[in-house]
């Protein structure tokens, strides 16, 4: 592919991109602000992720992109295909073959390693956002570690709903410093955001990246009488049978019938492949 | 290197060479302590290949460097202009400093960011003769449970890891040998 850069974009700009990302695993939940390009694809669609990707990835690197857990909709495998075609490198859908994983919206279900990379696709990177639109003042009580007003917001939950209802992007406090949007992942992935892997998030749109660097203390905001919880559909995969992933709901018909099935596709696969079945998977077992 | 050409000692595959290098770099920032190959880079006397083949790969016109001791001699100057285009400037409007430990000192020299953009602070690539894996204590993100380091001056970096969330990030470099400290990093003298 020698009509392209390797990994598309050009060398300056990604050493800017590589400088900001230096700088976001310093300071860890810091949002760090880069001059996002304008990529062969419309904002909203994961910008932000392809171009750390694009700075990240080497020649020997083995890309895996997922979307809402799978590997099979229309953004993971566009995005796939694009590396393919720019950088010409391999790319999997197993999730321990692979050294960087873009992801949209899940953190895998197997534990990922030191040697891995896990690069977010991020909407909005400012977790005070919706509680302050002003860029000026938000920046202002991050510098000041003034974040209140996230536990006002929490607060107000519980005392509607009688519980904390935030059930994704729910904030985080990086390192006892930074208050960190992890991306609209459910919270049931909130405790795995401690792990052993390089986590960089990229939002395009709004020219933001930020980085976890391993074993970074990530703790969800929550009070001492109503801790956090990683909640998850009360039920199992209705394919194969995992008790412990995160499920999708899917409607069957219209006379109320629906099945509950893994989010992260690799997960379900290959827990069918070692022969777990579940409820619902006996006649279509992989 | 008798002879270094400043048209020499460049990447042989620019985006390749660089994508390596800035995996490296980045594994050492991310994991404070880590010791890592970087290469690619020949840079003229008497910059290291690690410290060379790093401002390849993070120079450009849009960062000043500051050159201190050795370093600021006329080859390597002539070198990194070649290559990156990068300005030369004072230590106080660096975005990246080289040199060895005593040559860059006084610490308070270089950019610490603001509180609000403490991302706009000086990165010290620190020239050292070698890097092992003892003595300082290092802890904090990036690193399991603790980590050790060789050190220039513990005082100097416990007090750039107070200023945190601002302060300095560094790369020691030895030979084609690179590790980092980021400013998040807590250091504790060898007890």
């Amino acid at each position: 592919m020698s009509a392209y850069n390797f990994a598309y974009l050009d060398e300056q700009t990604k050493r800017m991109i590589r400088r900001a990302i230096l700088k976001g695993l310093a300071v860890p939940g810091y949002q760090v602000p880069f001059a996002s390009r304008e990529m062969p694809m419309p904002y909203g669609w994961g910008t932000g992720g392809v171009q750390v990707s694009a700075a990240t990835l080497t020649p020997e690197d083995r890309l895996k992109v997922i979307d809402q857990g799978a590997d099979d909709t229309t953004n993971a495998v566009s995005i796939r295909k694009f590396f393919e075609n720019t950088a010409g490198v391999e790319t999997t859908e197993d999730t321990s073959q692979a050294t960087i994983i873009q992801t949209r919206h899940r953190i895998p279900e197997a534990k990922l390693t030191e040697d891995q990379i896990l690069v977010y696709q991020v909407p909005i990177p400012e977790p005070l956002r919706f509680l302050e639109p002003r860029e000026t003042e938000t920046r202002k009580m991050h510098s000041l570690e003034e974040y209140g007003l996230m536990h006002v917001k929490l607060y107000e939950d519980i005392s509607q709903h009688g519980a904390i209802s935030t059930s994704y992007a729910y904030p985080v406090r990086v390192s006892g410093r930074y208050v960190m949007d992890p991306s609209p992942i459910p919270k049931f992935d909130n405790p795995k955001l401690e792990m052993d892997a390089i986590q960089l998030f990229g939002a395009g749109r709004e020219q933001r990246i930020y980085a976890v660097p391993p074993h970074t203390k990530v703790v969800s905001l929550d009070f001492e009488d109503y801790p956090f919880e990683a909640t998850k559909a009360d039920h199992c995969c209705d394919l194969c049978g995992a008790e412990d992933s995160y499920l999708d709901e899917v409607i069957m018909d219209d006379a109320g019938n629906r099945m509950f099935v893994c989010s992260d596709t690799d997960y379900c696969r290959s827990r069918r492949e070692a022969g777990h079945i579940g409820p619902m998977g006996a006649e279509d077992a992989a | 290197m008798q002879d270094h050409h400043q048209f020499a000692g460049g990447f042989n595959d620019a985006p390749r060479d660089a994508a390596n290098a800035f995996r490296a770099a980045m594994t050492a920032m991310a994991r404070p302590g880590d010791i890592r190959e970087i290469a690619g880079a020949e840079p003229p006397a008497p910059l290291s290949v690690a410290a060379g083949t790093l401002l390849l790969t993070l120079c450009d016109p849009d960062t000043g460097i500051y050159l201190a001791g050795d370093t600021d001699n006329p080859a390597v100057r002539q070198w990194l202009t070649f290559h990156t285009g990068a300005p030369f400037v004072r230590a106080a409007d660096a975005d990246f400093a080289i040199g060895r430990w005593e040559d860059l000192m006084p610490l308070n020299a270089y950019r610490i960011g603001t509180p609000e953009y403490p991302d706009r602070s000086a990165t010290l690539i620190v020239e050292c003769d070698q890097l092992e894996p003892r003595g300082a204590v290092l802890g904090g993100p990036g690193i399991r449970s603790t980590a050790h380091m060789s050190l220039p001056d513990i005082g100097a970096l416990q007090g750039n890891a107070m200023l945190y969330p601002l302060g300095c990030d560094f790369f020691f470099t030895a030979g084609d040998k690179v590790a980092a400290l980021p400013r998040s990093t807590q250091i504790k003298a060898e007890v």
